[in-house]
């Protein structure tokens, strides 16, 4: 099988990319999906708010899910559903598996778009037993939302990121009533989940409280929470373990591609290429986690970035400048490699800090100072710096001096 | 098969030893049935170790538990391809990292080879990075074994386990032996699954062993000495790091923490040696997770790049003796095989052989064969092959077929347990993120333990959940 581009992935990113390029003409554009329908995380997302960047109003992730996959094939693109990558190669070239078993497909440009997952119990290190009833917000979502099935009545859910605040309402969704939410850390890691705190449903939260272990034979019994040192018990009857995301980067593991270690997804320079040629990255992959509108406007950016390297016109990859990052506060800085202008180029690096900081964010080249901005972060924010309108050879470093 | 007397022979224990002794009653012509507590079988000892074939290169010398995984070993070599079962023959490394344990290395060759083994290479620190890049550079010397191999612990219970019922044996789960009296000529057992009657009773009942003795005869010749084994496993890039089975040269108590890869593709590390109470709770403790994690990167210092997906834990039902506690008492009609602590997964098959001539019976009719599911890595699995039905578990590549065939296995799977030891669902990277609405679609009314069960309706307005 043959494809002018491949796309690894039908969520916002994957689909988003699908549909520009087909619009712009860039020959058979193939989208492989392992799920059994398009739309990514979304798809077994119910609540709001979805759509808000690329639709203009407010959606629920299914309904945002069947749009971006009808605007696909509107477009022209074709995906094709129950299809896995197994593999990728140099070519490129893909290795499939289908019910029809295992098939290679070549490609002119491949983008892998494959989203990110969250982190499980092991990850986490917690100890104790493992029972039923450990799930993270994805497969509870997809219980819920998708079967109308619930694993458990009286969690204890652990996180305070955005995804936690969804999980809440996935819990409310299904009647499931949460004997508390816990955070290892000293602040809730989502503003948004503290300004909604006082409605949530009567769910009681205890900040710098982790969980030590859990108990169960066959299902959750209960769990020993811990704070400063002092662990005691509390009765559950499940464990929902939220947010923390990894990338779903596993075929890059496999083919020995470069990753970072702070976003845990590729290394990519400003168009979205990773380390093998004709292969570019976008979505949450590259990073987790952002909305689904921001990976929505990356994949489309990506499809710039590869009609343009389709027809030959985009800057070489030796022309790119690294860019290090030179301080401890700050968690990750993405692209890794910054690139002269050109198509689909990301304009403005991304970044998270790591904790609560405050101070001036710098890029510096042999000790100029390139740009330079004041900033007061959560890590629940990401930051946005301007790449610098010209720059040498040289590293680009970025540094961060905090102010009290 | 029961006669109308009851079965020949009753087996309390669904671990590998108890399915490996069913198989082979089974197979001699004798109705058997197997008598398992648990939901499914496998769910004691046998559901957590390191899945190494081990030659019995350190067992020691003239003990029933070096004949026992000798014969276990070769009679697995014998028949593994017809029943489709895998073999990794990578071989093991013992590794001496001191002055001390370089010491003790021709010691522990001259006991492998008086055990019998005859492939035993001693090697310098250089040769050793030769054969293992990865290997540290700490490394002093060490020696090879090379038929030190790695299996499918699971599927070779299981197809123990379906061989014997292939041949008329009878599997009960949720059937606890709650207690048992001897009659003239049999035994009748109480069990949680209502009464049976069986002419010889065989005690393979791992962790409850001494437990099990006291119900039927009011003693024990043996106590059982829970120690827990704790692993953390790798994702698979890191299996590259090592083709060897990386043994450290054995403390005073234990084997010590080994490094190796699983016939799934993944790298072990582990197991620690934590003596305990209790025989059902194998909890994970975080410390010590960190200092496997630890103790791995010294060994392997590649590792530190390397991703963890899993953690898990195993009691081996040690005894307060280290050898095996077999004894047969035919008179009152029992077999009693208790202790089999570290080796059983390799000595199973050798342990079956011997209790089957201490009840003085011998293999007498054609033998069924059956093919088992392909589970390792780089088998011909079936993601592979047309008419899958497709992936459901996306980590592990575990098909709708493949899933479809475990729940209607001749054991079928029972419980989410079960089915991962069937298949391999949800025991990757993800641990579940991506598949459990999936496989609680596929297994719904089909598990005696079910994933999920139906949402409350609440009341009012529909939400924006
Ligand atoms: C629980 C939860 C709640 C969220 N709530 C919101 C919200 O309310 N609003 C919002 O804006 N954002 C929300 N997000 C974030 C949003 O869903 C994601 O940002 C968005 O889906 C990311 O898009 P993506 O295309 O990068 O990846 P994904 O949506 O993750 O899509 C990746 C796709 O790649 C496929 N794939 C992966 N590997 C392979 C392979 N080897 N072969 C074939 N296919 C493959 C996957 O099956 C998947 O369909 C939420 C996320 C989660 C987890
Ligand atoms: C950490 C670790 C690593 C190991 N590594 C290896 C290795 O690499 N190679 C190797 O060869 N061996 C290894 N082993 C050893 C091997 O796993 C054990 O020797 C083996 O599993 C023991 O099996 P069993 O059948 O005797 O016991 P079990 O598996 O415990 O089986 C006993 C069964 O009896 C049932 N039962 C108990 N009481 C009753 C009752 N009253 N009524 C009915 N049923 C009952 C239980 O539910 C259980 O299913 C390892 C063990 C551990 C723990």
């Amino acid at each position: 099988m043959q494809a002018d581009v491949a796309i690894i992935g039908a969520g916002p990113a994957g689909l988003a990319a699908a549909a520009e390029l087909a619009r712009r003409g860039a020959g058979r554009i193939v989208v492989l999906e392992r799920e059994a329908e398009p739309g990514g995380i979304p798809r077994h997302c119910g609540h709001s708010p979805y759509g808000m960047r690329e639709f203009r109003r407010i959606m629920g992730g299914a309904a945002y899910a069947a749009r971006l996959a009808a605007a696909a094939n509107r477009a022209g693109a074709e995906i094709r559903c129950r299809t896995t990558v197994t593999a990728i190669r140099p070519g490129p070239e893909l290795e499939l598996s289908s019910p029809d078993g295992i098939a290679r497909l070549s490609a002119g440009a491949v983008l892998l778009a494959t989203g990110t997952r969250e982190s499980s119990r092991v990850q986490r290190m917690i100890g104790g037993q493992k029972p039923g009833g450990i799930l993270t917000t994805g497969a509870l979502q997809g219980l819920v939302h998708l079967n109308h099935q619930i694993p458990f009545r009286r969690p204890v859910i652990l996180g305070s990121e955005l995804v936690s605040f969804s999980a809440l309402l996935t819990c409310r969704t299904g009647g499931i009533r949460p004997v508390m939410m816990v955070e290892p850390g000293p602040h809730l890691r989502s503003r948004r989940l503290a300004a909604l705190l006082p409605g949530l449903l009567g769910v009681k939260l205890r900040l710098n409280t982790g969980i030590a272990a859990i108990h169960g034979d066959g299902q959750v019994t209960g769990v020993t929470l811990e704070r400063d040192g002092r662990g005691w018990h509390l009765d559950a009857d499940g464990v929902l373990l939220t947010g923390e995301f990894r990338s779903e980067a596993t075929l890059l593991a496999a083919a020995g591609i470069a990753r970072d270690a702070g976003t845990t997804g590729p290394v990519i320079d400003a168009f979205g290429r990773i380390g093998m040629d004709g292969y570019f990255a976008a979505g949450n992959l590259l990073r987790p986690v952002e909305t689904a509108g921001a990976c929505w406007a990356e994949g489309r950016r990506a499809a710039r970035a590869i009609a343009a390297h389709l027809s030959g016109r985009l800057p070489d990859a030796e022309q790119g400048v690294p860019l290090t990052v030179e301080s401890n506060a700050i968690r990750y800085a993405l692209p890794q490699m910054l690139m002269p202008e050109g198509p689909g180029r990301h304009d403005r690096i991304q970044i998270r800090f790591a904790h609560p900081s405050y101070g001036v964010l710098e890029l510096v080249q042999d000790e100029a100072v390139l740009v330079s901005r004041h900033v007061s972060a959560r890590p629940d924010q990401r930051i946005m710096l301007p790449l610098p309108e010209r720059m040498g050879s040289d590293p680009v470093r970025l540094r961060f001096r905090a102010r009290t | 098969m029961a006669k109308a007397a009851g079965y020949d022979v009753a087996v309390i224990g669904a671990g590998v030893v108890g399915c490996a002794i069913a198989r082979r009653f089974a197979i001699d012509g004798a109705s058997v049935v197997i008598l398992e507590r648990g939901h499914d079988v496998l769910d004691g000892a046998s559901k957590a170790n390191s899945a190494i074939l081990h030659t019995g290169f350190d067992a020691p010398p003239g003990s029933l538990e070096l004949d026992c995984i000798r014969a276990g070993h070769a009679e697995y070599l014998e028949i593994r391809e017809r029943l489709n079962l895998p073999l990794d023959r990578c071989g093991a490394l013992v590794l001496a990292w001191t002055e001390e344990q370089t010491a003790a290395l021709p010691a522990l060759m001259d006991q492998a080879r008086r055990n019998g083994i005859a492939d035993i290479d001693p090697l310098t620190a250089g040769e050793l990075r030769r054969l293992e890049p990865g290997l540290a550079a700490s490394v002093q010397g060490g020696f090879r074994v090379a038929d030190e191999s790695l299996i499918d612990p699971w599927s070779a219970a299981h197809a123990y386990l379906y061989q014997a019922i292939a041949h008329g044996a009878d599997l009960r789960c949720r059937a606890e032996v709650a207690g048992g009296r001897r009659l003239a000529d049999h035994w009748q057992l109480d069990t949680t699954a209502g009464p049976c009657a069986a002419g010889l009773v065989v005690n393979a009942a791992g962790l409850w062993g001494d437990h099990v003795a006291r119900l039927l005869t009011g003693e024990s010749f043996f106590e059982i000495r829970p120690r827990k084994g704790q692993f953390i496993v790798y994702d698979k890039p890191a299996a590259a790091l090592t083709r060897h089975i990386l043994l450290p040269v054995p403390g005073k108590r234990t084997k010590g923490v080994v490094v190796c890869r699983t016939i799934y593709g993944n790298l072990l590390v582990g197991p620690t040696a934590e003596e305990q109470e209790s025989r059902d709770e194998a909890g994970l403790v975080p410390e010590t997770l960190e200092t496997l994690r630890r103790t791995g990167r010294k060994i392997l210092p590649g590792l530190a790049e390397c991703e963890i997906t899993a953690a898990y834990a195993g009691l081996r039902p040690a005894s307060e003796e280290k050898s095996y506690r077999i004894r047969a008492d035919l008179s009152e009609g029992l077999i009693t095989v208790g202790g089999i602590r570290s080796t059983g997964l390799s000595a199973a098959l050798g342990i079956a052989t011997h209790v089957a001539r201490l009840a003085g019976r011998q293999a007498a009719r054609p033998v069924h064969w059956l093919r088992m599911p392909v589970l390792d890595q780089f088998g011909a699995r079936d993601w592979r092959a047309p008419g899958n039905d497709g992936i459901v578990c996306h980590c592990e590549l575990v098909t709708r077929r493949e899933i479809e065939a475990a729940l209607s296995a001749p054991a079928p799977a029972h419980s989410l347990a079960g089915l991962k030891r069937r298949t391999r669902v949800t025991m990757g990277r993800c641990q579940g993120f991506y598949c459990t609405a999936e496989l609680a679609r596929i297994t719904k009314g089909r598990l005696s333990q079910p994933m999920s069960r139906p949402a409350d309706r609440r009341g009012g307005n529909g939400d924006a959940g």
